[in-house]
């Protein structure tokens, strides 16, 4: 994944990035609301190959709008949402899975009393071959179980029995089983709301470790935490997002923790803090941010640092 | 399944079917618009004008056949008589609250005289005691109050006889057979229930404990239930010669359960009821016989006792028994009793 | 039954490992503690443990109890209850309750007898009957999954509802069936000595029928999950409103199935039979070891609650004990029943 970068200079409308490799999601524009309430506004987000893009914001930004948005829950009521480059719109999560984009929530998303194996397989169930899987809709569950345990090995979480239900896990491990379950399936990109919220210190280490292993299979993994700590520790780019859209995208290179959580609260603007930040201002698709390293040559700290402007606009400054 | 003075239904089925007979009972009124022999008359205002006479009928429930039968024939009789009638019902067997809130509507109605198939609970007794002291003549229909002195009057059936003449008829068909009896009672500790069982022992010649009784079983007078008991019993039993029943369907469950081991010739069950399903039992050779009770008798007996006392006349008093009749197409010497196309006559239900 | 679409192709896109693990195969021994483990924690173990020492106690306590015939009679005597307490089960393991199931099964017999005791042909009596409880079924659903209402609220009005139709349709009388299509669950053959009905065979048949489907289909995963995590169960994309819909669909054809065997075992429809059979098909699921609170649980432990409930009853009348003492075990045993339902939930909450 080292291999993969950023270095997202402006880029043309429907063009790759100046590096000549496209965001595997993107979102232009993104705008949602509720009633009189704007959830979100012209929302900017791109998520590069191979990348983990931590997403942090306050609450009430608009982080879970944004999540919705990319995961198919929600569907903005205007923008636009790029998947390889190709417009698509996700009418709901399914469809979003459907496209090899898996989702890991916040509150796990597992069935407790179901075992290990059944939860992975929860919604595509492996079923037997001839008449039996298609017309009596029969499960294999010996294939179920050894992929299972394939999968969980091949992440590093050791469960010894996916015929345990998941309730006897504890609550890193189940977060581990719903994360073996988005890399298992997902084809594009992983994205984790809040995984460690619930977790405790060892347990947060488990998950992150999973993170870091999806992200070395070159699986994108786009992560949403309110947990500084653990996202400078593991993302490559950080989207800061602030009353609805983006206001800038960082490295964890570049600026401090509280360089990022002075821009996630308007203590600071995105231009004056971390030297080299560049900052998206809502303006109708003008781009105001100017890149400071616009190099394309291969990832150095600073070079995870993302200028963003408008896509719209779209030009190389 | 109707057995008067049983808890028909028994266990757990209160809170479940209390809010269906309500609901029943809504759809019932519903239905009365369009339905030509209607089970009640609810509204007896309209007959109501100075001097007329106004008779309540309070039953158990609106929906046993029994007490529709009561309900159909005090509506018809009334209007006969041209009395005004109104009648109400608990919405449940067992309705204390149901039967006491219907006599306080009649009580302020200001009716002339109650009938009511009572439930023995002090709250219906108070009620009555508050109708009888505002000089409301107070009939007990079927089963009788305790002490049987809280009303004016009853008018039911003897129980106690009735269960004699099912026993002496039973012992009867055995002859000179050693008796090995099963007895399928209906709820523990009713009072018709007891009557009608001592009534049995009694007409049958045998002592409660006697070794002859090869089994008991309570079972709130439903055919299901009856046959399950009995199957589990003659599992044990498969000797037994005599069967008492608390009713027809009991009678039924017995007979079906009796059949399935194809011991129908060894096996006389007797019954009391004389509802048309159990004479046609009878007639079909299911049970040998049923002691028939007259519900109609009851009711115009009651409302004929009520417009005595209304003009001026003697207030009823005591017990008032309206008969029980042997019904079988068996007829033994010494036990008198009519045949099943008598009973299918007289029948109710 | 949904989800017709991502069958076997969902199996995820293989991927090489980047980082194997170490210790995939655990030794021998551990792997029996497991084993013996998962045995333990089977909930089935309770219930079972419970027939069998009830069946001991009468065996030692009557003659006449551990004989084929009496089994083949408590089996007989099991099966309406049984039948709706399958389809009873079906709807508490989507975390509902069904407490129309005997009215609805009761007005399904009036349907069936009233139509032939009208002249009508048996076999259009029974589909009649059959379709409707199967209409009846799905109303409940429908409710259930298209307003929201919860199916406590929703089958207590169907109970009242149906319980009134099935009064006014009857004229609050009963109608004996001779016709032998509709009493053929109640035939049956004579095997050394013990007589086995066919509708005996049928309800193991059921019972079988729809183990298979909750423990061997996708249908039945579907089910577990939408009752155990609802919302988790959407998020991976099963059709939930479908799936519930479905379990009150297939809960109506077992009551229709139920009225069909009640006709069997006793040719009468009346519209005052069954009066308690909701709460006593509530009890079978409950002592069998499913939880009221949905996703947990089987058929094959309804099985065998209904079983204990007609041991006991079978029992205590051959000891000669009074069969109030059957209400009183049938209560306690529901009582602790659900009282290690509560603990075990509780346990895995932890």
């Amino acid at each position: 994944m080292s291999s993969t970068t950023t270095g997202t200079e402006g880029r043309g409308a429907e063009t790759p990035q100046a590096d000549g490799r496209t965001p595997v999601l993107e979102g232009r524009k993104l705008s949602k609301s509720y009633g009189h309430v704007r959830a979100m506004v012209d929302a900017d987000f791109e998520l590069m190959p191979g990348e983990v893009l931590a997403v942090i914001g306050d609450n009430g930004a608009g982080k879970s709008t944004l999540v919705k948005a990319l995961s198919g829950a929600v569907t903005p009521d205007k923008g636009e949402l790029l998947l390889d480059g190709k417009p698509v719109t996700f009418r709901s999560p399914i469809e979003a899975r459907a496209l090899g984009i898996e989702t890991v929530y916040q509150d796990l998303a597992v069935a407790p009393a179901l075992d290990i194996a059944s939860n992975l397989f929860l919604g595509r169930e492996l079923r037997r071959s001839g008449p039996l899987g298609s017309l009596l809709r029969m499960v294999d569950a010996r294939a179920m179980r050894d992929e299972a345990q394939h999968q969980l090995d091949a992440l590093g979480v050791r469960i010894p029995d996916v015929r345990q239900p998941v309730e006897s896990l504890s609550g890193g491990q189940r977060q581990s089983v719903a994360v073996a379950r988005a890399a298992a399936f997902a084809t594009k990109l992983v994205i984790m709301d809040e995984p460690t919220a619930a977790l405790g210190v060892r347990e947060s280490g488990m998950v992150l470790d999973l993170i870091r292993r999806i992200s070395a299979r070159g699986l994108p993994v786009m992560l949403i935490s309110h947990n500084m700590p653990h996202v400078f520790d593991i993302a490559d780019r950080i989207h800061i997002h602030r009353l609805g859209s983006r206001v800038a995208v960082v490295s964890p290179r570049t600026h401090t923790m509280s360089d990022a959580v002075a821009i996630m609260t308007g203590a600071a603007r995105p231009e004056d803090v971390g030297g080299r930040s560049h900052y998206d201002e809502r303006a109708q698709g003008r781009q105001r941010a100017r890149s400071t390293d616009g190099s394309d040559g291969p990832p150095t700290p600073a070079d995870r640092v993302n200028p963003e402007g408008g896509e719209g606009a779209g030009s190389v400054p | 399944m109707r057995s008067n003075g049983m808890n028909s239904g028994g266990r757990g089925r209160r809170w479940s079917t209390g809010v269906v007979a309500a609901v029943a009972a809504v759809g019932l009124l519903g239905a009365c618009g369009s339905d030509d022999d209607a089970p009640a008359e609810t509204d007896g205002g309209e007959a109501t004008s100075e001097g007329d006479v106004t008779v309540g009928l309070i039953t158990k429930t609106e929906t046993n056949p029994f007490f529709v039968t009561m309900r159909t024939v005090a509506t018809d009789y009334a209007q006969e008589q041209g009395v005004g009638l109104t009648a109400l019902a608990g919405e449940f067997d067992g309705d204390n609250e149901g039967q006491v809130q219907a006599m306080e509507n009649l009580i302020s109605q200001g009716v002339d005289g109650i009938m009511i198939t009572p439930n023995n609970s002090s709250g219906v007794l108070g009620a009555i005691e508050q109708a009888r002291s505002q000089g409301i003549v107070v009939i007990a229909l079927d089963t009788a109050t305790d002490p049987e002195d809280a009303v004016d009057a009853t008018f039911a059936t003897d129980n106690f006889e009735a269960g004699r003449l099912q026993g002496a008829y039973v012992r009867a068909v055995l002859g000179d057979e050693e008796p090995r009896l099963i007895m399928l009672d209906g709820t523990a500790g009713g009072t018709v229930d007891t009557f009608r069982h001592d009534g049995f022992l009694e007409g049958f010649g045998l002592e409660e404990g006697d070794p002859a009784i090869l089994g008991m079983e309570n079972t709130q007078g439903d055919q299901n239930t009856a046959q399950t008991a009995m199957e589990n019993l003659l599992q044990r039993s498969p000797d037994v010669n005599a069967v008492y029943t608390i009713n027809e369907p009991a009678a039924r469950g017995a007979y079906a359960a009796i059949e399935a081991r194809g011991l129908t010739d060894q096996v006389t069950i007797g019954s009391i009821d004389g509802g048309c399903e159990g004479v046609q039992d009878v007639a079909d050779g299911k049970y040998a016989a049923t002691v028939m009770q007259f519900p109609a008798e009851m009711v115009r007996q009651g409302i004929d006792a009520i417009v005595e006392a209304a003009g001026g006349g003697e207030a009823p008093s005591g017990f008032v028994d309206t008969g029980s009749v042997v019904i079988t197409d068996n007829p033994i010497e010494g036990i008198e009793s009519e045949d099943t196309a008598w009973g299918l006559e007289n029948c109710w239900g | 039954m949904s989800e017709s679409t991502a069958a076997a192709a969902a199996r995820p896109p293989g991927r090489s490992a980047a980082d194997p693990p170490p210790g995939g195969a655990a030794p021998p021994a551990s792997e029996r503690r497991q084993a013996l483990g998962r045995a333990l924690r089977n909930p089935l173990v309770g219930p079972l443990a419970a027939l069998l020492v009830a069946v001991v106690l009468f065996t030692l306590m009557t003659d006449t109890f551990a004989t084929a015939g009496n089994a083949s009679l408590i089996l007989q005597q099991s099966i309406v209850i049984g039948t709706l307490a399958l389809g009873q089960t079906l709807i508490i393991l989507t975390a509902g309750i069904d407490l129309a199931n005997g009215a609805i099964a009761v007005l399904g017999t009036i349907v069936m007898a009233k139509f032939v005791f009208e002249g009508g042909n048996p076999l259009t009596a029974l589909l009649l009957g059959l379709t409707i409880t199967v209409v009846l079924g799905a109303i409940s659903g429908l409710l259930v999954t298209r307003l929201g209402l919860p199916p406590f609220i929703v089958t207590l009005g169907m109970l009242t509802v149906v319980y009134a139709i099935a009064r006014l349709y009857s004229e609050s009388r009963s109608y004996s069936v001779s016709e032998p299509l509709l009493r053929f669950w109640g035939q049956g053959t004579t095997l050394g000595g013990v007589r086995i009905t066919w509708g005996t065979l049928l309800l193991l048949v059921v019972f079988t029928v729809f183990w298979f489907a909750l423990a061997r289909t996708s249908w039945g995963r579907h089910v577990y999950a939408v009752g155990n995590a609802p919302e988790a169960a959407r998020l991976v994309g099963i059709k939930v409103n479908r799936t519930i819909l479905s379990v009150y669909v297939a809960a109506g054809a077992l009551y229709g199935l139920a009225a069909w065997q009640a006709l069997g075992r006793i040719p009468n429809a009346d519209p005052n039979a069954y009066q308690t059979a909701n709460l006593d098909s509530i009890t079978a699921v409950v002592i069998g070891g499913t939880s009221l609170f949905g996703g947990r649980g089987s058929v094959v432990g309804t099985l065998i609650g209904a079983l204990i409930v007609g041991v006991l009853r079978s029992g205590l009348t051959q000891a000669g004990i009074d069969n109030l003492y059957q209400d009183l075990a049938t209560g306690v045993l529901v009582i602790v029943a659900v009282s290690l339902d509560q603990a075990s939930r509780r346990r895995a909450a932890r």
